[in-house]
């Protein structure tokens, strides 16, 4: 007991210690927002850009006289991905801080823990990564990929160009990856695969041990039929799954591997020669070939001094997000929550893949889908852009939610409207 | 559906063109500027049926990305990477064609579909290659991607074949392709008798693809290869099993080898022992950005000159850390979990504020990479040398403990402090080298590690517990036991993986552990007398 208590003081102890530092004090002729990114523990390998993407956007943002006359701060803290923790530092910077909108969260975890504390306390909160859909919320705006924005297109992708006929769904054991592979299992076999023709495989978090299941799915891919493999391994284990492929001498030509949470961030840490043919499914590409985007690297390389940092996906939902949010506002002449939530929807603002973006009334945005192959120096060669896709919340997938759609303009405000009952609520949260 | 039809009589026109003048791929190759994906591809067909072998360079630049076209004329050529632009290569006669500024050309896209169709049609286009080396992997792409169009080439071949390893190749290449053509079902009995003799998962793969459309009579004979193959890989799996086993035991030995010591023979319970493995990872990922920017030719060498320096900063760190933190917390076991614990999470922050949050990369030696064939198994390289660095280091350590005075000192210390103490042994000096073996050992582990895992500043987490797991369950104290109880383990996770999944085997893998410390306390070989006491 003693034992326990005292380990207890220790991890308090050193949450506190690594929490939060705060912008200067606050004046009255500026706008508050709030940055909510781990910027230690396990996610703050993805966390920490997107940090300082927003803190670029509020320094450009300010060069072009802020927002409403006013200048932007941007309150940054640190959750260390701890996830009650998020929730407390949410509250924190809606409360104390009076925060305008904040800006963060990166796992589906975090993102649920926050929730209740935006809906209680009626603030706006900006997501940027992809997530697995499933969910309606009228105080956030999802500008990461829903599954139909980056999984479906995916496995068209590859079942149309390179005749796929077998499926290995290889996830890491969470709720993202678990979703996104009932909808793509679903997806798949009412495309006419076989039951027989999915193995749907989960490995816990940070797997590092990737020999066994490397030579599973090469055995399942020994049937005689095309096979790919669709990955929703997460964040640090798949250094090892890719080392471990290049090394079991799968090549991209034989078994393709097909990944949505494998960007330009994660491919830094990797040799990537071994691995030029697999795939990834995004919204947008480093080497994107648009002016806006070749404007938006520079900035980057200037703010982060740094000409070697690379951008991802994250950060251009970041990046959509955040203009979305200051056009929003300009239009409702305040920051008022329930002003800016009426006249986001439908506000348009340029993406960094050449077209724009539009703010539905589901609270997702309009985005094309880019299939990429990784190249030798890391970064994705393009092979197939759609027209924009527009974010689909409730899968049509899955029988509990293909009923169901979110319109969170008034009269009808609502997130989870059933269209077979007619009514406001139904299956799903 | 008019518009369709119209482009496909263009389609057809345009390529009907080119094709008359038989004898020159250029206007082929030339086409591929303007091409997509299902044009490309038809293209290819074309131009591997010219048989023309001077167009292999283009096709093997075209694979690896290398194949431009110049935007002013539509020209296409190979482009080499020359300062700011590039060099034009002619994609026929390899002549130099002149300089090009990085936004004058375009590079054509290739995707995997079409690697596939380059590599089949290499593959039959170099099989007369006079150098033995081209004819085998040309041999070897033809046996990769089965194709009937390939047949006639890898008969003619065969035929003016005179090397007996390369002819065997190409038998089975040709066996691929007479299955795939439409020759008699004598010919093709034959050939799934030369697949079945081949064995192993790309002759499973071969045999069912065309288990569809097989003639029927066929059709047993099939089945009866398809079913002698598996049963056969069903033994090499067995193997390849004990050998993945051993080598997740020989990881989890690497990461609890320092443990052994700081935990096992000292008793204190140090939380920091992964971030001493990280600290080893990221001395070898310095040591190798010095040699890429210093000494590009040491590369190879780059994991042997890690090894000693990440050994001097990981044991140095641990003999601050012990004389600073540790010494004044011996016997408060609670106190010392509590302050090791505290100091992981400033090495880990530390490391995060100097090298960022992101993982680094450490190359891998060009010794370390790939893998080699043992029957039905397939043995990767940086696997097999980290079992055999493993043993290196637990053989040495065991030395060290056993043979020499510094080893005898420790043991003496550990088993009875006062009385070593009177005997004139420094204890504190002891103690103080002893973690800073244990640390150094933990951090030569992280040199190994960062060749199979994320250097990160979370790599150090992954491991500490099944670090204690290892020293816990083979007996504290017991090097041998930690041995037996990291090899034992490894094989075990392997053996359930399969049946179970990685997600329930590991769990499964804790329960038995726990099953086991309740029957046995004191894990698979526990220390007798005294030295338990104290």
């Amino acid at each position: 007991m003693n034992f326990k208590k005292k380990l207890g003081g220790a991890m308090l102890a050193a949450v506190m210690s690594t929490t939060a530092f705060h912008g200067a004090f606050a004046a009255d002729d500026t706008i508050k927002i709030g940055v909510l990114h781990s910027l230690s523990g396990t996610m703050a390998i993805s966390e920490t850009t997107l940090k300082d993407v927003m803190l670029m956007l509020v320094e450009q943002q300010n060069k072009k006289g802020g927002v409403l006359g006013k200048k932007l701060e941007a309150v940054v803290v640190d959750p260390a991905s701890d996830w009650p923790l998020f929730a407390e530092k949410a509250r924190q910077l809606i409360s104390k801080d009076k925060v305008a909108a904040v800006f963060g969260c990166w796992t589906s975890s975090s993102r649920k823990s926050v929730l209740p504390v935006f809906e209680e306390l009626n603030s706006i909160l900006f997501y940027p990564v992809q997530y697995e859909g499933e969910e309606s919320s009228r105080n956030i705006f999802y500008t990461g990929a829903a599954p139909n924005q980056q999984a479906i297109p995916a496995v068209d992708y590859l079942a149309k160009e390179e005749g796929v006929k077998r499926w290995v769904l290889e996830g890491t054991d969470y709720v993202y990856p678990q979703t996104t592979n009932k909808i793509l299992k679903a997806y798949l076999m009412s495309k006419g695969v076989a039951e027989a023709d999915i193995m749907i495989n989960y490995t816990p978090f940070g797997f590092s041990d990737w020999q066994t299941e490397v030579s599973k799915i090469k055995a399942f891919g020994s049937a005689g039929k095309k096979t790919a493999v669709v990955s929703t391994i997460n964040g640090d284990a798949n250094v090892p799954f890719y080392k471990e492929l290049g090394n079991q001498g799968i090549k991209a030509e034989d078994i393709p591997v097909v990944a949505f949470s494998v960007g330009e961030e994660e491919l830094a840490g990797l040799d990537t020669k071994p691995l030029v043919g697999h795939l990834a499914a995004w919204n947008y590409f480093q080497s994107v070939d648009a002016d806006v985007n070749a404007e938006f690297i520079k900035e980057w390389h200037a703010f982060t001094k740094n000409d070697k940092r690379v951008t991802n996906d994250p950060m251009e939902a970041a990046y959509i997000g955040f203009n979305a949010w200051v056009k929003a506002v300009e239009a409702a002449g305040t920051t008022d929550t329930d002003k800016v939530l009426d006249s986001i929807i439908g506000v348009s603002v340029p993406n960094l893949s050449g077209g724009t973006s539009t703010v539905m009334p589901n609270h997702h945005i309009t985005k094309p889908v880019l299939i990429g192959e990784i190249q030798a120096d890391g970064q994705f060669d393009i092979v197939q852009e759609t027209a924009p896709v527009v974010g689909d919340e409730w899968s049509d997938y899955l029988p509990d939610s293909k009923n169901l759609i979110s319109d969170w303009r008034k009269p009808m405000a609502c997130g989870n409207f059933n269209v077979a009952s007619g009514k406001c609520g139904g299956k799903g949260s | 559906m008019l518009i369709r039809l119209f482009s496909l009589i263009f389609l057809i026109l345009s390529f009907a063109a080119p094709s008359f003048a038989q004898s020159d791929p250029k206007p082929l190759i030339n086409h591929l500027a303007k091409a997509d994906f299902a044009e490309a591809e038809a293209l290819l067909g074309q131009i591997a049926a010219t048989g023309d072998t001077r167009v292999v360079p283009a096709l093997q630049a075209f694979s690896d990305g290398d194949l431009y076209f110049r935007k002013s004329d539509n020209l296409v050529f190979i482009g080499k990477a020359a300062g700011a632009g590039f060099d034009l290569i002619d994609p026929v006669t390899g002549a130099s064609a002149g300089q090009a500024a990085k936004n004058a050309v375009t590079k054509i896209k290739i995707n995997n579909n079409l690697r596939r169709v380059i590599r089949s049609a290499m593959g039959g286009l170099t099989l007369m290659s006079p150098d033995r080396g081209v004819r085998l992997s040309a041999a070897d792409a033809v046996l990769r991607s089965p194709s009937a169009e390939n047949l006639d080439l890898v008969e003619a071949a065969l035929a003016k074949e005179t090397d007996r390893e390369v002819k065997a190749r190409m038998e089975e290449a040709r066996a691929v392709s007479v299955l795939s053509s439409d020759r008699s079902v004598d010919e093709k009995r034959g050939a799934i008798q030369t697949i079945k003799a081949l064995g192993g998962r790309n002759a499973l793969g071969i045999l069912g693809s065309v288990s569809g459309s097989i003639d029927a009579s066929l059709k047993p004979d099939l089945d009866a290869a398809i079913s002698a193959i598996q049963s056969e890989q069903q033994l090499w799996d067995m193997g390849q099993n004990v050998w993945y086993g051993l080598s997740l035991g020989s990881v989890l030995l690497l990461a609890a080898i320092g443990l052994a010591i700081t935990f096992g023979v000292m008793g204190i319970i140090n939380m920091a022992h992964g971030e001493m493995v990280m600290l080893g990872a990221y001395s070898t990922f310095v040591v190798q950005q010095l040699i890429r920017d210093h000494a590009p030719g040491l590369f190879d060498w780059s994991l042997a000159i890690a090894l000693p320096v990440a050994f001097l900063v990981t044991g140095a760190v641990g003999f601050v850390i012990e004389r600073g933190i540790i010494r004044f917390l011996y016997g408060r076991p609670l106190e010392t979990l509590l302050a090791t614990w505290g100091v992981s999470l400033i090495l880990q922050q530390t490391i995060r504020s100097i090298f960022g949050p992101t993982n680094q990369e450490v190359g891998n030696p060009s010794w370390m990479s790939g893998s080699f064939p043992i029957g039905g198994m397939t043995i990767t390289w940086n696997r097999m040398w980290i079992i055999v660095f493993s043993l290196t280091i637990f053989f040495a350590l065991l030395f060290v403990m056993k043979r020499t005075a510094y080893g005898l000192n420790m043991r003496a210390v550990t088993q009875n402090r006062r009385m070593a103490s009177s005997m004139g042994i420094k204890t504190p000096w002891v103690d103080a080298l002893t973690f800073a073996l244990g640390s150094g050992i933990a951090g030569i582990a992280g040199a190994a590690l960062s060749q199979i895992d994320n250097v990160s500043p979370n790599l150090g987490q992954s491991y500490i517990i099944d670090s204690f797991m290892v020293v816990v369950f083979g007996g504290v104290g017991n090097l041998w036991g930690t041995l037996i109880a990291a090899l034992s383990l490894g094989v075990l996770n392997k053996f359930l993986e399969p049946v179970t999944g990685a997600v329930l085997g590991k769990i499964l893998v804790l329960v038995l552990i726990i099953l086991f410390i309740q029957k046995r306390p004191r894990g698979l070989f526990a220390l007798k007398g005294r030295a338990v006491e104290a």
